[in-house]
């Protein structure tokens, strides 16, 4: 397909579809992700690049054939099937988890126990993935001096007629910007978390600067602040796991945080999941002013 | 008593949200141009969703239900009505004409186009 307008779309498409799967699944947290950052924030980051390059793909020699699609078929013969119960994944570590949790954690919700304090250093990975995708565009795109100067009008000329969207977006945006706090700060309790939060939080900023320019949205979100609190999350995320190697436990084993070991892994997971809404959302917002200034630039450099 | 009547009033909402979706999902398919095929999916938004949304309230077990129902309502009426008229305006923007067929009895000087 050449129309990379419609891969992306399609993309979107797809991942709200897989999010409406796993909800059938039961598997809400992961629905949640899929929704919030496949279906979202990465339609929303891919149609932001489309505005730098072609629309239209130029003629591949590779064309994907019948072959690659059967060899993908064979390959799901082998996997257990669907609903198995004595599927290798629910026999391995799965049991223990679901057992013990709410006695060794003691959170209501197990994906978040899982994630935070059992496979917690996995997620400090993810974490730290995150932030080497933000250092990666803000080291590419470097935003020039001259861009800055010459976009220096308060709102983007095509977005100053949509009044009715400016007054819904005035009425929404705190709105969403409460829901992210909600989802971030509820996590323990139902779906939601820090990778949700964050990416819903930068939604709204998102939606703040499309519709009101992005020098407004950076008197807030100022460039090097924002820089600054992608580094502060994973640093926040480490640290906790550096106190807990100091206080006389493993890394990242919050149950020496504190007297009762409940309560330290739920002061433990509240800091982890805080510093990875932290990170994503800064990421997310930079990558996104990275663009639109780019964009900005080969605006008035034509 | 009372609880029959609720019964009924919510599944005469359901049943007509459905129809609404159905009607926009057909509209979407079937409609000539971008504009009219906008508003089939702003049916379907409003009418459908919200219609099997106030059905739902109706069958709500406790208020934290109903009130979580009532924001999700007032959430989607706004942002789907919203993103239809964002949609039309950047299309209108961007030139494209609404589709009209003339009425043989309105603009009497011009003759109307053969389709």
């Amino acid at each position: 397909m050449g129309d990379l307008f419609a891969v992306v779309m399609l993309s979107g498409i797809y991942s709200l579809l897989s999010a409406a799967l796993f909800l059938d699944l039961h598997a809400v947290d992961v629905a949640f992700t899929e929704a919030s950052v496949g279906a979202g924030i990465s339609t929303l980051l891919f149609l932001a690049t489309l505005k730098l390059v072609p629309r239209y793909d130029k003629k591949s020699r590779y064309k994907p054939t019948l072959a690659t699609g059967a060899l993908l078929i064979y390959g799901t013969l082998d996997m257990p099937h669907f609903g198995k119960a004595d599927a290798p994944v629910h026999e391995h570590v799965a049991p223990r988890y679901l057992n013990e949790s709410m006695e060794e954690i003691g959170v209501p919700n197990v994906v978040t126990s899982v994630l935070a304090s059992y496979r917690g250093f996995d997620t400090l990975g993810e974490t730290l993935v995150i932030f080497t995708a933000g250092i990666g565009v803000m080291s590419l795109l470097r935003i020039s001096r001259q861009a800055k100067e010459e976009s220096k009008s308060k709102t983007p000329a095509d977005m100053q007629q949509q009044v009715i969207l400016r007054v819904v977006a005035k009425m929404m945006i705190p709105l969403i910007l409460i829901f992210a706090l909600y989802v971030q700060f509820h996590g323990d309790y139902g779906p939601g978390g820090g990778f949700q939060a964050g990416v819903i939080f930068a939604a709204g900023i998102i939606l703040y600067t499309m519709l009101f320019g992005l020098s407004t949205a950076q008197k807030i979100f100022n460039r090097k602040v924002l820089e600054l609190f992608t580094a502060i999350g994973v640093f926040l995320y480490a640290s906790v796991g550096f106190a807990c190697l100091f206080m006389g436990g493993n890394f990242l084993d919050y149950s020496v945080l504190r007297h009762d070991p409940v309560h330290g892994q739920h002061l433990g997971i509240l800091l982890v999941e805080l510093g990875v809404g932290i990170t994503v959302a800064s990421v997310m917002m930079t990558i996104f002013f990275k663009f639109t200034w780019r964009t900005v630039k080969h605006k008035y450099n034509q | 008593m009372i609880e029959t009547l609720l019964d009924i009033l919510s599944w005469i909402l359901l049943l007509s949200g459905s129809f609404f979706c159905l009607t926009g999902a057909l509209g979407l398919l079937r409609f000539p141009d971008f504009f009219t095929r906008t508003h089939a999916t702003g049916i379907t938004d409003t009418m459908g969703a919200g219609l099997i949304l106030i059905g739902l309230m109706l069958q709500a077990s406790n208020w934290i239900v109903f009130a979580k129902l009532i924001i999700i309502t007032l959430f989607s009426f706004m942002a789907a009505t919203t993103a239809c008229h964002a949609m039309s305006k950047a299309a209108i923007k961007s030139g494209l004409k609404p589709q009209i067929k003339d009425h043989p009895g309105r603009d009497s000087e011009e003759q109307p186009s053969k389709l």
